[in-house]
């Protein structure tokens, strides 16, 4: 059945194409004055009506389209249906904040000629993979998001790490387009081919299944960032200037998010009762790991891509109980998980987005992302801390924001799961929601301490105490999205009801209408069970704040008188005395880290007398390096010393060695038959 | 209808002023039997009521370099704390705006007021803010999954995370039940935990090194300082209310219920207050003070059983 293109995908596929001619205008005009504008200008005006037209998209028929690219005999396959539209929406949000902060953070880049041209070559690949409808697009598609970015992590290759960070990167990104390889494969295997539509027609059955679930979870995984596989992720994404940083973490992870969903819940046919399971182990998994190294970490940027690892985690819980309610037959509960994983799929994208450019900020500012050299920003960034606040806030999952409307709609999915026949979801979804909840009380002790160290106190440092507001696109950009926040947080409804197309087609069935719901509440099952109106929360902490500040101010006083701090009657003047990020994770890391990465703290207390400097030595290592990743880059090692040898042979042993592969490769085929 | 909404709203306006009007009188009370079981006489129990109208009539005082957050904070907390306290059945279940924020929904609110109050404590930039802040959040990473996880059994029992439905729920009787039992112990850990109480936190101690709470808001005077003793007094009735309306529910007037129902309602709201406040100083008193690193067992054993609980339910409905 072949599908007629809509407006919406030719005008999804115009905007690739646009995005890839600014490419190369922005390789053309790199080193001149104009570079900037046109690069970050065209794709903020690409993605903006890229944004627009995929939300029109999302209730619109599917439309398809079969360009003569690509492998001859299958073409260019492109599909627009719910869920890609559901993720351009995402990608071209995030994409439109990153050029408009981008016009103002691009300013300070020394190298623009490194980024310009793969900033939209990237946006480009990204607007893509939703797009593609057939294996070879969507992997070409991949692999073009993953060079471009690459190209965009080693831009400042003189600052010490980033090259190792694209070397890492890039060898996870080839495991990760080897593993998505394999899993079209099996998929093409089941008698079709290489289009979507033939995969759909004949899903692979039993044990095939199964392994496709497996490698689903190895290749997007890996690019979302699901332990083990995300140790690319914290050394990649800050490494990056930041409104790319923002991009990856914000959007691209999002993208491997759709990969995930394409598969599993698409092509790979009905699941088994089972595959839930070590999807929300996975990703309660990610959640815990993610957070608490998160803690550890003493750099803006790293901190908020660790977050980034969290969230992933808790979208991959969703999906994964929506799994489970789908192959045992609660189709409401199944529509339930998917909304809700899709709701914090845009939640994550917008705030994210907002905390990178806010450490961009800070980082243009002052120069340093180091938590340790900064403090007092509040007093110097007004616009910055308050929306950097939201920011925190939101991503705390904290009431009203967006945030917490999403996390409460994956608790209330949980709830419904006791009805799962299966015993070992019985078992391993409780223990998932306590995991989850972990992680959301640690993300607010990692964001007060990130908000408390950088914006609040007094400035460690020179800069810091210097600093000033950043320019005026930098602020747009970061209040628009803050804007977004409070908006999906007081409105839930609305962003819900409009995911349900995508929800429709993916599991059969929608939530209940939120919009008819009274006073915009939302209601996931029934009223009786759990309701929530953020707005009404909203209204009722404001007046009851803004009514308690005018009763006192009228009856009692508002005097205020300014004095040096208490500090219990020993204020000490300088900064250092304060809490550091280091000391101000102590606690936590003696309860969590000691175990689970080996964190340990060495102090060297000098002799009495002594001139010496008291040293604290903090260490933590990643069980992923240290146990998964370390041996398997020494066993390549060895491995390959051992082959060297190869390389000293006499003529009469390289043919000898030819001989014997062409005997074996024939014994081999003889055999097969 | 429309009678029955107009009759919960005033169950609603009266429950709001009920409980900002108690919570000074119930932390006055635990005060006093403290002081009576330790043989002192001890203040009246109304001596917290001066003290805020003391505090409200002082000028605040501010460092020098507090910000606008660090002024913002003291109303924040008040109101978000009031606006969950409101939210739980004291008196009677009728509650007109209880649809608009279930049970984890309050536990999120008093995370936001904690999350604020954390940070207004690393506002000024002293080493005694930081350390209360710090300390406040390694509690809290452990006190809030494990309210999380009693807010999933109640939720499983009574089908609903709504809690004046959970609250009717358990009016109509569900039987003794384990996974109930275990909630209770965790809860009441937890409680202990979030009104810093010991042995978790002293709210009396005198001594820096050992405050939580009382080192984040070293730095408050004034109206400030009321707004947040208030906060924490109405923040220990919340936690006495939620006990009592979902494991000693007995009394609570059921929504549009007449006069004699909602004075017997209130009544037995005022006993179990007392009781509360009465258990909590025997607690208090009988046992002593933990280190600080000793709290993260005491905390983690609530959310083990709470997840024990949950556990149990979703392997039966009965248990």
């Amino acid at each position: 059945m072949a599908l007629a293109p809509t407006v919406q995908l030719l005008a999804a596929l115009s905007a690739v194409a646009a995005l890839l001619v600014l490419a190369v205008a922005g390789a053309v005009l790199a080193r001149g004055p104009l570079g900037r504008p046109v690069v970050y200008g065209g794709a903020l005006a690409v993605t903006l009506l890229a944004a627009v037209s995929a939300l029109t998209a999302i209730p619109a028929p599917i439309g398809g389209l079969v360009l003569p690219l690509g492998i001859p005999w299958i073409g260019a396959n492109l599909r627009l249906d719910a869920l890609s539209a559901v993720f351009l929406v995402v990608v071209n949000l995030g994409g439109a904040a990153a050029s408009l902060y981008g016009l103002g953070y691009g300013r300070h880049d020394h190298a623009p000629e490194r980024v310009l041209p793969f900033f939209p070559a990237f946006l480009a690949g990204m607007n893509l993979v939703p797009l593609a409808a057939d294996a070879y697009t969507f992997l070409l598609a991949w692999e073009f998001m993953s060079l471009a970015s690459w190209a965009l992590v080693i831009s400042h290759d003189k600052e010490a790490g980033n090259v190792q960070a694209g070397l890492v990167y890039i060898l996870m990104a080839s495991f990760g387009t080897l593993a998505l390889m394999l899993a079209f494969g099996l998929l093409a295997a089941g008698g079709g081919g290489f289009t979507f539509e033939a995969m759909r027609a004949a899903p692979p059955t039993g044990w095939a299944g199964a392994v496709v679930l497996v490698l689903a979870l190895l290749g997007a995984g890996s690019k979302a960032g699901l332990v083990p596989l995300h140790v690319w992720l914290p050394l990649a994404h800050p490494a990056a200037p930041s409104h790319v940083s923002a991009l990856m973490s914000g959007v691209m992870t999002k993208v491997a998010v759709y990969g995930f969903i394409r598969i599993v819940f698409d092509l790979a046919g009905p699941p088994d009762w089972w595959w839930g399971i070590p999807v929300i182990v996975a990703g309660a998994i990610a959640g815990v790991v993610g957070v608490l190294q998160a803690l550890l970490q003493s750099d803006t940027k790293r901190v908020l891509a660790f977050s980034t690892i969290e969230n992933i985690g808790l979208i991959f819980v969703g999906l994964g109980l929506a799994l489970a309610f789908k192959a045992s037959g609660f189709g409401g509960a199944a529509a339930l998980a998917f909304t809700a994983a899709l709701f914090h799929v845009f939640n994550h994208a917008a705030m994210k987005s907002l905390l990178f450019f806010g450490a961009g900020a800070v980082l243009t500012a002052t120069g340093s992302r180091v938590m340790d050299r900064l403090g007092g920003l509040i007093h110097r960034m007004p616009v910055t801390s308050v929306v950097m606040l939201i920011g925190a806030a939101a991503i705390s999952a904290l009431p009203p924001l967006n945030g917490f409307a999403s996390e409460w709609l994956v608790f209330q999915a949980i709830l419904l799961s006791p009805e799962l026949p299966a015993w070992g979801l019985k078992l391993s979804v409780p223990a998932a929601g306590a995991l989850l909840a972990l992680a959301a009380a640690l993300a607010a002790a990692c964001f007060v301490r990130l908000y408390g160290i950088v914006f609040l106190g007094r400035p460690r440092s020179e800069q810091a105490a210097n600093a000033h507001e950043v320019d005026a696109f930098s602020r747009a950009a970061m209040i628009a999205l803050a804007a977004i926040c409070v908006a999906a947080g007081l409105f839930p409804g609305l962003v819900i009801d409009a995911l349900q197309p995508a929800v429709t087609a993916l599991i059969g069935v929608k939530m209940p209408a939120q919009s008819e719901v009274a006073w915009l509440s939302i209601v996931p099952v029934a009223e009786s069970r759990s309701s929530y109106n953020g707005l009404l929360v909203f209204l009722f902490i404001a007046s009851s704040a803004l009514l308690t500040a005018f009763i006192i101010h009228r009856l009692a006083t508002g005097a205020v008188r300014r004095a040096p701090p208490w500090d219990c009657g020993f204020p000490n003047a300088d900064p250092v005395t304060q809490y550091s990020a280091g000391s101000f994770a102590q606690p936590i890391r003696r309860v969590f880290a000691r175990t689970l990465f080996a964190a340990r703290e060495r102090v060297e207390m000098p002799p009495p007398g002594s001139l010496a400097p008291a040293r604290i030595e903090i260490t933590a290592r990643d069980p992923a390096w240290a146990f998964l990743f370390l041996p398997l880059a020494g066993l390549v090692e060895r491995i390959a010393t051992r082959a060297n040898r190869l390389q000293y042979l006499t003529i009469r042993q390289y043919l000898a060695l030819v001989f014997g592969a062409l005997v074996l490769l024939l014994l081999v085929l003889a055999l097969w038959t | 209808m429309a009678n029955l909404q107009i009759a919960n709203l005033l169950v609603q306006g009266t429950q709001m002023l009920l409980v900002l009007a108690l919570a000074p009188l119930l932390t006055g009370l635990v005060r006093k039997v403290k002081a009576r079981l330790t043989r002192r006489r001890g203040a009246s129990v109304f001596q917290p009521y001066r003290d805020l109208a003391r505090l409200l009539n002082k000028e605040a005082v501010l460092a020098h370099n507090a910000s606008w957050l660090f002024r913002a904070v003291p109303y924040l907390l008040f109101a978000a704390t009031w606006v969950a306290a409101a939210l739980v059945p004291t008196f009677g279940t009728g509650l007109i705006f209880s649809w608009s924020a279930d049970l984890i929904v309050i536990t999120a609110l008093l995370g936001s007021a904690r999350f604020f109050l954390a940070l207004a404590g690393m506002d000024v930039g002293t080493s005694f803010g930081g350390i209360g802040s710090s300390r406040e959040v390694m509690i809290s990473s452990l006190a809030e999954p494990a309210m999380i996880m009693i807010v999933f059994s109640l939720a499983l029992v009574a089908h609903s995370t709504q809690l004046s439905t959970i609250a009717s729920v358990m009016v109509a009787g569900v039987g003794l039940r384990v996974s109930l039992a275990l909630a209770l112990v965790a809860l009441a850990i937890v409680a202990v935990a979030e009104n810093g109480r010991i042995p978790v936190d002293n709210p009396a101690t005198h001594l820096e090194l050992t405050m939580v709470h009382e080192a984040m808001v070293l730095e408050y005077s004034g109206r400030h300082l009321a707004l947040i003793e208030l906060a924490a007094q109405l923040k220990l009735l919340l936690f006495i209310s939620l006990v009592a309306c979902v494991f000693v529910p007995w009394g609570l007037a059921p929504a549009g219920a007449g006069a004699g129902a909602v004075v017997l309602g209130m009544a037995s709201y005022g006993a179990k207050l007392a009781a509360g406040a009465v258990l909590l100083a025997v607690f208090e008193t009988s046992i002593a003070k933990m280190r600080v690193f000793r709290v993260p067992d005491f905390l983690g054993a609530a959310l083990m059983l709470g997840l024990l609980g949950t556990l149990l339910l979703f392997v039966s409905r009965i248990l």
